[in-house]
Parts: structure tokens; sequence; C-alpha cells
């Protein structure tokens, strides 16, 4: 645990590595423009990231809103890291939460903002806390590894909402394309800059997110289930010798978890889309998980490297339409900055810097 | 997890005494379906045609008397499971149930008319075929206990590169690219794994997402500009193997398929010759269970994890071709759909063994044709919910094994020589 958590504050692990990972991944995405595109296409396309990333009020509302999602997700898939549990699931469990905070957005009527909007938030936690309860339990009862049951869950919740979209209660009136009936104006998260401009699209959330991320970390390492959590993840054996009941953290930690994926997935169907159409999640879930290695697995941490990842998105989308370099190119940036996290060795070996130790063994194997 | 220091013949461990009962209860609710609504909801006689076009080999039997049988076995599976218990031979019967299961939904599905066995199962072959090399690929990778989540990675590359080749020179061109490319994959787990000893679920994540991304950059860059320049790589037809394709049911189901069908028989047949048969695969499962032991014989442990984890992907590779050149003949982003994570859980449910490796991906294949066979008869079940399937028979075999299941006793855990 001292390898993830190191209580001495390590510049060089915790500022430096990351900060040569980012670098050089984002020079192999050159590389890779370069091979796909011809070198005259690397820095228009940059210039639109960067641009599309960070100047003007707009890219920073951009990059804030695209960050908002990315942290709570992250935050999952960070706290399931700390109980020794790997979180994929994330995906499926934004694509429930969503689809409920959204039915709860509009099934429910007449109601003022200050109940319906919580009402529709906490739908979306249940709906994805019971998609991550689900592979807890199953985790906790009959060891089926959760990396092989969140991942199948992510294809069942897919085929769900495929089949919800069907549905007259739920289709949009007058369609026939998979779209679902807009949330009232009463439970969507309010706007924050529309009084600079309407187009600005940074809502309510972002400070969700801010004070889920201070949430989880009191969680973590100021409260004693908190403790248990840490207990379990690190030595399953001794917090079960301690008299821990290892079972039910198990479980409690994937619905948390999940219930943080729903509120991601709210997040996005409250704040931004309003609605729900099958892929709606835009592999935010996953690009969660590099974000919770990058964060080190610390709240704090997750919330800078989804500004980071918010700003890549961002970025990207503009980079996409000025220069028309693909936004996937985005995640193939972020699968190597994880590498150079998850080996730091690797940067140490680039630029012969002193890098800390890596992730370490963060997960557990089949029968454990 | 055991708390005493007993031999586990000696003590039967409670996790192993609630699994044979969830187990029971499992078998109790599925012959309650089977009863009353495939037994009591079927009336008439259900054919299975089992010929080719111009055979004429017909299984017609009553519907509902077959399900009456299958639900007798299933309350008899139950009560073993709940007084005596199974045991290691539970995998197997778990596999036999859930295709019995099926027959009787099947049989109540095509009560009063005919259907085509012949074809469902033959589809079994072909949907089992990409699942049985992912298997295969973590078979190798795992019994060198390095865990490859990098499975559904090194498809999805196969497939790409095999479309992306397959059409600017030749398939088989292709399908050599495609084996190519997992290798690269694998040697990038390899080496995270290996010599960097980052954890492996997170590296094997890491492929994964890497593989996705690059795929679909590269497709929506190349690929979907020009389709006919770079994504038509054309299909490698079944040919029939003389002779034995002639044996009545099994020689067409078997033995008239597609190239990648008998790369897979003959990859099995020699993964578990050379696993335990030969030099190689003694070491290699030494390596497995207790690298230290091994290193101090003088077995070269990283050499023999570099070996097996490139073979490893060199199998996902292949297999990952299959998904164009073996079937829709295109590249489609994220076309794989979990498929390298259903090949890890056939795995585990056919115990790190190649055959049943095979047998458990036989297990996955018909789950995934009974779906599309369910579609066509129009069984009043909406579509969204056949094609679940696959995944909720996944969730069920992997809840219902592992544990039971031992994988190879250093899974997971990078070696550091001394």
């Amino acid at each position: 645990m001292e390898r993830i958590a190191p209580s001495h504050i390590d510049w060089r692990s915790v500022v430096l590595v990351p900060l040569l990972a980012v670098f050089t991944a984002l020079v192999i995405g050159a590389l890779i423009i370069v091979l796909t595109e011809g070198p005259d296409d690397v820095v228009p396309a940059y210039v639109a990231l960067f641009r599309g990333a960070f100047v003007g009020i707009s890219a920073i509302s951009e990059t804030l809103t695209a960050a908002t999602p990315l942290i709570i997700a992250g935050l999952s898939v960070a706290l399931g890291f700390r109980a020794g549990l790997f979180n994929i699931g994330v995906e499926g469990q934004m694509t429930v939460g969503g689809m409920a905070a959204v039915f709860a957005g509009f099934a429910l009527s007449g109601l003022p903002l200050v109940i319906h909007l919580p009402l529709a938030i906490l739908a979306g936690f249940i709906g994805g806390a019971i998609w991550g309860g689900i592979p807890g339990w199953l985790r906790a009862q009959t060891g089926a590894h959760e990396v092989i049951t969140t991942i199948m869950l992510n294809f069942i919740a897919y085929r769900l909402i495929d089949y919800l979209l069907k549905q007259p209660a739920i289709i949009r009136e007058g369609r026939f394309d998979p779209i679902s009936k807009d949330v009232l104006p009463s439970a969507r998260l309010p706007q924050l800059l529309d009084w600079i401009t309407p187009s600005l699209r940074l809502h309510g959330g972002f400070i969700l997110a801010l004070l889920l991320a201070w949430g989880i970390w009191w969680l973590l390492f100021r409260s004693t289930i908190g403790f248990e959590f840490r207990a379990v993840g690190s030595n399953p054996s001794a917090a079960a010798y301690a008299g821990m009941s290892v079972t039910a953290t198990t479980v409690l930690v994937m619905a948390i978890a999940g219930g943080l994926g729903g509120l991601a997935g709210a997040n996005q169907t409250l704040g931004v889309l309003y609605s729900v159409s099958p892929g709606f999640t835009s592999g935010i879930g996953f690009d969660a998980i590099a974000l919770a290695l990058l964060g080190r697995s610390h709240p704090g941490g997750v919330v800078l490297a989804g500004l980071l990842f918010g700003a890549l998105r961002a970025g990207g989308q503009v980079m996409q339409v000025r220069s028309g370099v693909g936004i996937d190119l985005i995640t193939v940036v972020q699968a190597l900055i994880i590498v150079f996290i998850a080996a730091p060795a690797l940067v140490r070996a680039l630029y012969r810097v002193r890098a800390g130790e890596g992730a370490g063994q963060l997960t557990r194997g089949w029968s454990a | 997890m055991t708390t005493v220091d007993v031999p586990a013949e000696l003590v039967r461990v409670p996790a192993e005494v609630k699994r044979e009962r969830i187990l029971g209860v499992v078998y109790l609710i599925l012959a309650a379906i089977v009863a009353f609504f495939f037994a009591m909801g079927s009336e008439g006689d259900a054919t299975f045609r089992l010929g080719e076009a111009g055979q004429d080999i017909d299984l017609t039997f009553s519907a509902a008397g077959f399900s009456w049988v299958v639900s007798a076995i299933f309350a008899f599976l139950a009560v073993i499971h709940l007084t005596r218990g199974i045991g290691r031979k539970s995998n197997l019967v778990l596999s036999i149930a859930l295709v019995l299961f099926a027959f009787a939904f099947l049989a109540w599905a095509a009560a009063g008319s005919s259907f085509s066995l012949l074809g469902m199962l033959r589809t079994t072959v072909s949907a089992a075929t990409p699942i049985a090399f992912g298997a295969l690929s973590g078979v190798l990778c795992e019994r060198v206990a390095v865990i490859n989540i990098g499975i559904e990675g090194m498809l999805l590359t196969g497939a790409f590169m095999s479309a992306l080749v397959g059409t600017v020179t030749n398939p088989w061109v292709g399908l050599l690219a495609a084996t190519l490319s997992g290798g690269v994959l694998a040697l990038g787990l390899a080496v995270l794994a290996i010599r960097y000893r980052v954890d492996q679920i997170i590296a094997g994540v890491v492929i994964n997402i890497f593989a996705l991304g690059l795929t679909s950059f590269l497709s929506s860059q190349i690929l979907v500009e020009n389709p006919d320049r770079f994504n038509r790589p054309g299909v490698l037809q079944a040919f029939r193997i003389p002779l034995l394709a002639d044996i009545p049911v099994i020689g067409p189901i078997l033995f008239n398929q597609n190239i990648f069908v008998y790369a897979l028989w003959i990859s099995v047949a020699l993964t578990a010759y050379g696993l335990f048969r030969t030099r190689w695969g003694l070491r290699a499962r030494a390596v497995g269970e207790h690298p230290k032991a091994a290193d101090t014989l003088g077995v070269n442990v990283y050499r023999m994890r570099y070996l097996n984890v490139l073979l490893g992907g060199l199998v996902a590779g292949f297999g990952g071709a299959y998904f164009t050149l073996g079937s829709v003949g295109a590249f489609n982003e994220n076309m794989t759909a979990g498929r390298g994570f259903i090949g890890l859980a056939a795995m585990i449910f056919g115990r790190w063994h190649p055959v049943g490796a095979l047998a458990a991906a036989l297990v996955f294949g018909f789950a995934d044709s009974l779906q599309v066979r369910l579609g066509i008869l129009d069984v009043g079940i909406p579509s969204d919910f056949l094609l679940m399937a696959p995944y909720l028979v996944t969730i069920i075999v992997v809840a219902g094994v592992v544990g039971r299941a031992r994988p190879p006793a250093a899974d997971g855990q990078p070696y550091v020589k001394e």
C-alpha cells in the first residue's frame, strides 16, 4: 500500500513521472499522426488540441464539462483499487445509472427542482450501485473475478438500454430511432456560466464532482469504513484475522463504486445530454481506469488527472473538426500514459531520472 | 479460504459446501422452469433436422415428453448437490446440464414444427472458434503464471490487421500479419509484466485500451475513407475435407468449415500434447507452479515466460483474424465485443487445460448460436435479451466454478531472480 500512497511526498514519482509520461505519450501520438496523415499535420493538430482545451472561456468550459464525468468515474475505479478490486464495469454502471436518472427525470413531474433533481441523482446512484453491487456480491459469494463479471455486465447494460429505448414509456414521442424522452427542466443540473454566454455548457455537476472527491477522500482516509476498505485491499487475510468482514466490505465497495459510476452517467444525462441514446457513455468508463492510475488512486490525484483528461477530450473534439485527426488518437495517448505510469522504469530509462516504484500489485488474481 | 491446515481431501471447506448448495438451488430452479414452461407449455412433436440439404436424417420426438425427462434429470442433480455433492466433475455436469436446458428450450420453441439442428451446431463451432483461440492464448500464458487480460485487444488487433493487410495484399498475408500483430502486443505485455513487473491485470487492460484506441483511430483515418482499397479482404470460404466430411452428422459439423476451425483442432491438439507430453510443457508448468524451484533446477524462468506469452499472442492474433477473414469479411470498430473476456472465462471453466478450454468455448459458442436461432424461431423473447445470452452464461459459469478451479500456483505473481 505504501507504494500507491507514499506517506512522504516523493515529488519525482508524484509530479515528474506523470508529466514525463504525458509528454512522452503526446510525442508518440505525434509519431502516429506522422505515419497516418503525414508530417505536416502534427503542428496544426496539436495547436487545435491545445486551443480547444485551454484558450478562451468556451474552451475552458468545455474542458471542465468533459472533466466532470471523468472525475466521478475515476473516483469509482480509484475506490475499487484501494480495496483491491478492479472495477472495469464503469461503462455499464454509467449506462444503467444514466438511464435510471433520466427515467426519474421525466417520469416524475410537478416537483420543484430542489426535490426533483436530488431524486433523479439518487436514482442514478442506485441504478449504478445495483449494477456494481452484483459483481461485488458474486465476488464475495462465489469468487467470480470482478474483471470478467463487470465486463460482461457492461455488454448486458448496453443490450438492456437497447431494449428499454424501444419501450413506449421511454422512447421520445414521434421518434423511431432509439432516444429517450427529455429530462424535465426541474431535474436538470443548473448551468453555471450561461449568464456569460448561453452556449457555455458547464453545469452544477462539476461542483458535485469536487464534493464527491472530498467525500471519497474523507471516506477512505478519515472514516473507519474506509480504513477497513484499505485494510481488505492491502491484505485480505490480515483484515479477516482482525475481525473485518471481507465479504461485506467487498459488496459495499463495489456497490459504492458502482453508485459513483451511476452518478457519472447521471451527470451526463442530467447535465449535458438530457436524454439517453445508445453509446452515450462514449468510453468515459474506460478512460476512468487510466485516470485512476494516473491519479495514484488518490481522490486529489483523480481530480487533477480528470482535468487533464477533460482537456484532452475537449481539445480532441476541436482537433478532429479542425485538422481531421480522429479523436480516437486521444484514447491511444491515454493508454500510453498508463503504460508509463504503471512502469516508471520505462520513464527512468528514457530520461535518466530517478523515478519511484511502479504501481505495484493493485489487483488480485483469479482465486484470491 | 481454509482456516485449518488439514489436507483438502480430509475436510470439506465451507466455501465448497456453499457452492454445492448454490448449484443445487440453481438446478432446482432450472427443473422448475423446464417443467412449468417447456413441458407444460409445448404440444406436439418437435423435429430436429440433422442432415445436410438432400440428406434425410431427422430426429422427431415429443417436445413435452423430452422436457419432462430433462426436468427429472435436473431434479435428480439438485438432490445430489444438496445432499452428497458432486465435487470435481461438476463443471462437466454443469456444461451438459446447460446444453440439455437449451435443448428443452429448443424443443419447446420448435414443438409442432422442425428446425435444422445441424445448422445450429455448425454455427456453434464457428462461433466458438475465436473464443477458443482466446482461451488457448490464456492457457499458454497462465501456465507460466502470466495473467493475460489483453486477449480482447489481441483479437481486435488481429481482426484489424487481417482486414487492412488482407485487402492490400491477399488474405493469406493478412492472416500472417494478424498473427504477428498479436505477437507484438504480447511482447508488450511480456515486457511490462516480466521485465517491469507491472500489475499483470493492469498491463492487460492497458493492452486492451491501446488496441481499441489504435484500431478505432486507424479505422476512422484509413479504412472508412476508402473501404474498397483497405477494408475488403474477402472471406476464407469453408472447404470440405474429403471422406471425413461425409460422416453423417459429425462430418458436416466438424469437417466442412473454414481454415480457422481446422487450425483450431490442430492448435488444441498441439498445445495439449506440448504442455503435458514434452520437456517444454513440463518446464512451462513448473514455471507456473513454482518458479523458484524451476529456477533452482536450471530452467530459465524469464525465457519460458517470454516464449509462452509470445506464443499466446500469436495464437490470439490468428484467432482475431477470424472476425474478418473467417466471418463478415470487413473490420468494424470494437467488433470483438467481449469475446476475449469470454475466452478467459472459457479458460477458467476448462481448468487451464487446452481440451477443457475448447469444450468450454463450445458451450459459449452454443449460447451464441442459440441466441441467433431463437431470434429466427421468434419465440417471443425480445432480441435484445437474446443478445445478452452469451454474457449471462459467462457470468453464471464463472460464478459457478471459480474457486473450485485451481489456477497455476504462481499465477499473476512477478518473479524476481535472486
